[in-house]
């Protein structure tokens, strides 16, 4: 095909194309995502019950969601959930946790080297990246603003 | 000269299908020979030895039926969509059978039987066309690792598990009838698709000239055929498939079916588009068409198998997905 029926072919394909019910997914996202933080919020509520530490409490929160999500991975019930959550377990830390613990099952078989240990962040691996990177060059600039500002 | 082959002498003397447990549980269920009803694995390890295990079981049981026994298996043509065909590498080890490999992504059942029959009607050998794919290992080389938690879009298509095999034969032995009388090969065709989630609207383009090749050359109408089966264009591709030939000049809307669209109760299962990969038409034409076949209900049968050729990492660089279409003139003798 010459370029200008591909591009034509594309345009018409798109158009052709279904489109995700953005509406329902919506809403589906907002009741999954809200519950996993009302599920949060129960947590923090209970563990601060056990005199501990504000900063404390929010590690062991997130802590448990990304157990209960990696063992849900494990089990192989998250992607059903996520499959009709979308968003909704998408955003929060589980998200993260699937993503991180998805490849870590997947990946067994070609051994805890080369299979888990290389490609463990085959998912997570540029958002770990970009996001510390992008916090060396935050400070960087901060430590420039420091030396010629104050 | 034309594109169409004549094959004089290639019978479809026996098939086989393997499924997992949601093809099994689809509306073709009941025409499945095997099925792994517990978790797809089939008693193995990896989903990769799983897909193997398939084809070897998927052979074991077309050789079966067509009573064949060592020895008299003269050539196997065989693929899947795992990096260098190690499915049917390491699914076929066992059979001491010469091995021909070969890749059509999701065409090759259609590739196979094409293969094959060209081969039968040209040496007198028997042959063997056998091709698989699994959900899992296949999730695994081109999307995500499988429990990995997404939403899929409408056009998306389930990759089938399944494995499927055929015994071609110079003679008509075991009185089947099922005969393979011509045989087209599709043309590799980039339509500029990039979208890897809208397979069917890359393989229509391709489906729809091999098509329309040979129904111009054999000068037949589409009307005259039982039906125009299709591999995999799920519901999407089927919809662009026939608005596409209606733009050529065919009508072809009363005899299409695809095997993607019939594999699965597509509302029930949340199927999205459809299912794909080599398995879904592998094991849809290798039970219900052949079986339609065997049984008179069907005579004349069009089977175009399709296929998407690009890899996880053409399409990473930004490369748009070519389709094929390979075509099987299958018939009741």
């Amino acid at each position: 095909m010459k370029e200008t029926e591909k591009e034509k072919y594309k345009k018409y394909a798109e158009g052709h194309a279904p489109k995700s019910p953005t509406v329902k997914n919506c809403a589906v996202a907002f009741i999954t995502g809200g519950a996993i933080c009302v599920v949060g919020q129960a947590l923090t509520e209970l563990y601060s019950k056990l005199e501990m530490s504000k900063e404390d409490t929010g590690t062991l929160v997130s802590v448990t969601l990304i157990f209960i999500t990696a063992l849900l991975t494990g089990i192989g019930v998250f992607d059903n959930i996520a499959r009709h959550a979308g968003a909704g377990t998408l955003v929060p830390i589980t998200g993260f946790a699937n993503a991180v613990a998805s490849p870590a099952v997947d990946t067994k078989t070609e051994g805890y080297v080369l299979g888990v240990g290389s490609k463990i962040f085959i998912i997570a691996g540029p958002v770990i990246l970009y996001s510390t990177a992008a916090g060396a060059l935050y400070g960087v600039i901060y430590a420039l603003y420091r030396l010629i500002f104050i | 000269m034309g594109d169409i082959i004549k094959t004089d002498s290639a019978y479809i003397t026996a098939s086989s299908s393997v499924v997992g447990s949601l093809e099994k549980a689809g509306p073709l269920g009941e025409y499945f020979d095997i099925w792994d009803e517990k978790d797809d694995t089939f008693g193995k390890d990896s989903w990769e030895k799983s897909e193997s295990e398939m084809q070897r079981l998927a052979l074991k049981c077309s050789m079966e039926k067509a009573v064949l026994s060592e020895g008299e298996l003269d050539v196997i043509f065989a693929g899947d969509l795992i990096n260098q065909c190690i499915s049917s590498g390491y699914g076929l080890v066992d059979f001491d059978v010469p091995f021909l490999g070969i890749y059509g992504a999701c065409s090759t059942c259609a590739e196979g039987l094409l293969l094959s029959s060209v081969f039968s009607s040209y040496t007198k050998k028997r042959c063997a066309a056998v091709t698989s794919s699994h959900n899992c290992s296949a999730e695994r080389q081109f999307r995500f690792p499988v429990e990995y938690g997404s939403q899929r879009t409408p056009t998306s298509q389930w990759t089938v598990t399944g494995a499927a095999s055929f015994i071609v034969s110079p003679k008509n032995d075991r009185g089947e009838r099922v005969k393979i009388v011509d045989v087209m090969a599709g043309k590799s065709i980039d339509a500029g698709i990039t979208d890897v989630n809208n397979m069917g609207a890359a393989m229509a383009p391709a489906a729809a000239d091999t098509i329309q090749r040979y129904l111009t050359e054999s000068k037949r109408d589409a009307e005259s055929f039982d039906c125009i089966v299709t591999g995999d264009l799920g519901l999407e591709g089927s919809s662009i498939l026939l608005e596409i030939m209606k733009k050529k000049g065919f009508d072809i809307s009363s005899k299409h079916r695809d095997c993607g669209v019939e594999i699965y109760d597509i509302e029930k299962q949340d199927m999205h588009a459809g299912g794909s990969g080599c398995g879904c038409s592998g094991v849809t034409v290798a039970s219900y068409f052949t079986d339609k076949l065997k049984k008179g209900e069907m005579s004349d049968i069009l089977f175009v198998g399709t296929g998407a050729l690009m890899n996880a990492m053409s399409l990473q660089q930004g490369n748009s997905i070519p389709g094929i279409g390979h075509l099987v003139h299958m018939v009741r003798e």
